[in-house]
Order: structure tokens, then C-alpha cells, then sequence
């Protein structure tokens, strides 16, 4: 799992990449934190276009990142999804709460 | 249901292990010819229940993670996990969606997401002894054994 950080015009835009399970959420979660708390983003944009697997451990990263967000008077979008991350999504719910693009 | 083959495979609970397990699974049950999307749901139900024994029955040791794979007559694939750790009090609580003990690094949706790939998910579970879960997919087109 690997993770790269664009802030700009208020918007917070991360790229995951690779894997994503419980063995690299706990390192994903404290870079997001490191840069939510730096960057205070009016938006945060989760760019998933090379994440290739992920479990549940991104769901409550999602979930986590939503909260921080919403206490920033943010929102958290989650975009270029593809089919197996998506399937996953779908399955837990969360995309009745997050916003999820393309 | 007859079995067509099987593979065994114990391994210690670290955390590494999860991308391991999934991936052996999935190199096993290539042998279906199967879709990507199930490819990707089998790989994906394996990930929660391993994480599962990584997280909750062993907490604060590393212990065995034993993993069966079958095939079966009907293309069917049977995955059974297995862990001799900590146990779950109430398997009917546990397998509710979002109820997890693990805080808010977990999203208690490890059961629900196995649930909804799979076809079948049985939780056999004694507090102190350990948790097998047994989950079953029926996939593919052509017959394996090819």
C-alpha cells in the first residue's frame, strides 16, 4: 500500500495504491491524520484509481476520515473506484454516507 | 458433497499474513475458472476472516491460523478458517453489521462483507477454545479436475 498527498485550493487529494487490509490501514490512517491536521482541507478526496484490493480496514478508514471531516465542516469524496474496492463498499453501506465518484 | 481437492495451510497471525492468505486462496481456486469478480469476493471474504484471528483471537500473542481449502463436486469452493484463540462469548452479536470490539480501527463489517460474497457462512465458536468459520461459494461454468 502506498500513498501520495496533493493539497490545493482547500481540497486535501490522496492517492492509495496496491493493497488495502488491516496490515497497512494502521499506517494509512496516521499519514491521513498527519495531513488532515496540517492541511485542515475543506474536502478530502480519496483517489482509488490504483487501489487493486481492500477489505473492511478501509471501510473504517473511510469511516474514520468522514468523522474528522465532518468535524472540520468538511466532506469526504472517494473517486475512481474500481470493481473489487467498489464491491465492497457496496456491501458495507458506507456509500449511503460517503460520496462516491466514478 | 464429494470432495475434488484440497489444500491445508497453517501459518502464525501476523498481520503480513493477510495478503498471504488471500493470495494462496486465490491461487487455489484459479484452478475453478472463475470471473475476476469472484476472484475478487473470494479473496475478499478470506482477508476479513483471517484478519479476524489476527485481530480478535489473538490480541496480544501471535497463535496458528490453520486455513483449508476444498473443492467440491458442483464447483464449489469451501474455505474454513481456523483459530485456537480467544473465542467469541456471542457469534450472533458478532455477526452483526458494525458491531465490533476491536475500536474504531475496526468497521465491524468483517462478517457482513463475508456474508454478502459468499454463499454460506457457518461460525462454530467457544469462548477460550477458538472460532472456525466455514464459508462456502459456488462459482465458475466448467467443471475443475481437469
Amino acid at each position: 500500500m502506498k500513498l501520495t498527498s496533493n493539497f490545493a485550493g482547500g481540497r486535501l487529494t490522496v492517492e492509495v495504491s496496491g493493497e488495502l487490509d488491516h496490515h497497512g490501514a494502521g499506517e494509512l490512517m496516521a499519514k491521513l491524520t498527519e495531513r488532515l491536521e496540517s492541511d485542515l482541507p475543506r474536502e478530502c478526496v480519496l483517489d482509488l484509481r490504483e487501489l487493486k484490493f481492500m477489505d473492511s480496514s478501509g471501510i473504517a478508514v473511510m469511516m474514520r476520515v468522514t468523522k474528522r471531516m465532518r468535524a472540520l465542516g468538511g466532506r469526504l469524496r472517494v473517486e475512481n473506484v474500481r470493481e473489487q474496492p467498489r464491491r465492497v463498499i457496496e456491501a458495507s453501506g458506507i456509500g449511503k454516507i460517503i460520496e462516491i465518484d466514478g | 458433497m464429494n470432495e475434488i481437492n484440497t489444500v491445508s495451510l497453517d501459518f502464525p497471525s501476523r498481520s503480513v499474513n493477510e495478503a498471504f492468505a488471500r493470495g494462496a486462496a486465490a491461487c487455489f481456486a484459479a484452478q475453478l475458472d472463475m470471473t475476476m469478480t469472484e476472484l475478487g469476493d473470494i479473496k475478499t471474504a478470506v482477508s476479513e476472516a483471517v484478519t479476524n484471528c489476527t485481530v480478535h483471537a489473538y490480541p496480544d500473542s501471535i497463535g496458528t491460523i490453520h486455513m483449508r481449502l476444498r473443492i467440491l463436486e458442483g464447483n464449489v469452493l469451501e474455505i474454513q478458517v481456523k483459530d485456537k484463540g480467544r473465542g467469541i462469548e456471542d457469534v450472533e452479536r458478532a455477526r452483526e453489521p458494525l458491531f465490533t470490539t476491536g475500536g474504531e480501527e475496526r468497521s465491524g463489517m468483517g462478517f457482513t462483507i463475508m456474508e454478502s460474497f459468499m454463499d454460506s457462512v457457518k461460525v462454530r465458536s467457544r469462548p477460550g477454545a477458538g472460532t472456525t468459520v466455514t464459508m462456502r461459494r459456488r462459482v465458475g461454468r466448467r467443471p475443475a479436475g481437469r
